[in-house]
């Protein structure tokens, strides 16, 4: 369970970010604890990306106030990169590279040495059963690795917190099962994890999720006290009731 | 006549068979859904049926119409929507609509009244570059531009991943009219509320299929029982119940656990005795329980 003090590791306040007249994401106020698994909930066009983005600090906010790990993102950019790892929709990897040379490269994109690389490598070996796959091309590994593979590169610097954008966008319901098993431990091993997705059923997995809406916040809270403060049973009804009205 | 004929179709990439002696047939005005693992050959087999690419063996037909004989003919009279959106994203949404048309000798007044409830929804960003659109109105400018010739046999290529939740039920919702104007509809995806909707669902696996009957006859013939665990620490139950009960299948459902096992309802509350306030219910299973037996390796 998430202490109420804990550390808090994301602080957003009266974010705000403009495309020309087009307001994207409209006065969020949010933080995220360390450890959280917090889901980003939200029709296409609601403003996730844009709130990901600019938390990853590919977007600069128009205005309004977004700490990361303790950095500002008007200034520390370069150290919240080093806090952050991200997942993309569309796995970022080489698929003309072996799985390890796929790692090995990400690793020294982050400036590891070697001797790093070669321990995180132990790491996604023991915790995700890759060793029979690290000679292998990518292009040749079934997409339910790819995706675990992809979440390995994202961890490859060992960062606080990862931002996983659908990372199960049509993927099966066994292999979907089996990547938020890996997100599970991920998290109780203290990493915060912010997640996108599409599918209500994983949204009742997260601690805490933020329904968006229009470049705008409609709830936030726990999956239970969301259902009980809106008198629904699953987070599909939560969100058709918030998004329909 | 059945609207697909697919029999004793092969296919296979080197060493890799993507699929294995099908059969099946759909009828017309029929929603048939095509469910399976990843890499099981659900889009290779669409891709035969729309003529993309060859059959290895065996013989197909859409509308009568053979998928390598007669190809041009089948071309004409069906719509495809592919898994990534065949849009040419430098093109606005407006000229993507047109040039389909052209293609197939429609023009986009005749069969406007066909598409205007999707259409309708981005008609306000007509001047828009395709590749400017968000997915969700991608999905609705590639299913327009699918339709716009008015075809009667309508393949989608999971139609719906990346798409939010509501837009998915309007989706349906389209394809359910659709259905009603007599268009047969071919749809792979992995959403099981999806494939609960379809009229007769396929389960494709390693590029055999497995079973092909009506949602309620696979939850009717599912063999095993099915009980809906509530308890505090999942994770520690899961563990618990994977050690105990070998052959079960246990899963998350929301904010519930899923166990398949052939013991009684008697036996479960028995093994689960020293679980301190466990709540266990026999369900009825679903569509998302099936899948996940038949996907398990025997």
């Amino acid at each position: 369970m998430i202490g109420e003090n804990q550390h808090i590791i994301i602080k957003a306040r009266d974010l705000v970010k403009k495309f020309g007249s087009f307001t994207a994401n409209d006065h969020l106020t949010f933080d995220v604890k360390r450890g959280e698994i917090f889901g980003l909930l939200g029709t296409n066009g609601a403003g996730k990306t844009t709130a990901i983005k600019m938390m990853i600090g590919l977007l600069k906010p128009t205005s309004g106030e977004l700490k990361i790990n303790g950095y500002d993102i008007y200034t520390e950019t370069e150290k919240i990169r080093k806090s952050i790892g991200y997942m993309s929709q569309k796995f970022s990897l080489y698929e003309e590279l072996t799985v390890f040379e796929n790692i090995r490269f990400f690793g020294g994109i982050y400036g590891l040495n070697i001797k790093t690389i070669k321990s995180r490598v132990e790491w996604a070996e023991v915790n995700f059963n890759l060793t029979e796959l690290l000679d292998k091309r990518v292009s040749s590994v079934p997409l339910g690795w790819k995706q675990k593979i992809a979440f390995v590169v994202a961890n490859i610097h060992d960062p606080a917190i990862v931002f996983l954008d659908e990372p199960t966008g049509g993927v099966d319901p066994k292999v979907r099962r089996d990547f938020w098993d890996n997100i599970y431990e991920t998290s109780a091993n203290g990493k915060t994890i912010i997640v996108t997705t599409h599918y209500m059923d994983e949204a009742e997995y997260c601690h805490r999720v933020c329904i968006m809406s229009e470049g705008q916040i409609k709830a936030i809270g726990t999956p239970q006290e969301l259902k009980s403060k809106y008198n629904v049973d699953t987070i599909n009804e939560l969100f058709v009731k918030i998004v329909r009205t | 006549m059945k609207t697909i004929k697919v029999e004793n179709i092969t296919k296979s990439y080197g060493k890799v068979k993507a699929l294995q002696y099908i059969n099946l047939t759909v009828n017309k005005g029929e929603i048939f859904g095509l469910i399976g693992p990843d890499g099981a050959g659900k889009t290779s087999l669409i891709r035969i049926l729309v003529t993309l690419i060859l059959p290895d063996s065996g013989d197909a037909y859409v509308m009568d119409k053979h998928v390598i004989k007669e190809y041009k003919k089948i071309r004409e009279i069906i719509g495809y929507m592919p898994q990534r959106f065949s849009l040419y994203m430098d093109l606005s949404v407006e000229e993507n609509l047109q040039f389909y048309a052209n293609i197939f000798g429609a023009t986009i007044k005749e069969n406007y009244s066909l598409i205007e409830p999707i259409y309708k929804q981005i008609e306000p960003f007509k001047k828009r570059k395709a590749g400017e659109l968000s997915g969700g109105m991608k999905q609705k400018l590639a299913l327009s531009c699918a339709l716009i010739h008015k075809p009667q046999v309508l393949f989608l290529d999971e139609p719906t991943t990346g798409v939010d939740a509501v837009s998915r039920v309007e989706f349906w919702e389209m394809l359910h009219n659709y259905k009603k104007e007599g268009i047969t509809i071919f749809v792979s995806t992995p959403y099981m509320d999806e494939a609960w909707q379809c009229d007769k669902l396929a389960f494709i696996k390693n590029g055999s299929i497995l079973s092909v009957s009506t949602p309620n006859d696979i939850l009717d013939n599912y063999p095993l029982n099915v009980f809906e665990i509530k308890y505090e620490n999942l994770a520690e139950l899961i563990t618990f119940l994977n050690k105990h009960l070998a052959g079960a299948i246990v899963a998350r459902f929301g904010t519930t656990l899923h166990c398949s096992s052939d013991k009684t309802e008697r036996e479960m509350r028995e093994l689960l005795y020293n679980f301190e306030h466990v709540q266990v219910r026999v369900i009825k299973p679903t569509i998302e329980d099936s899948f996940l037996l038949l996907s398990q390796d025997k």
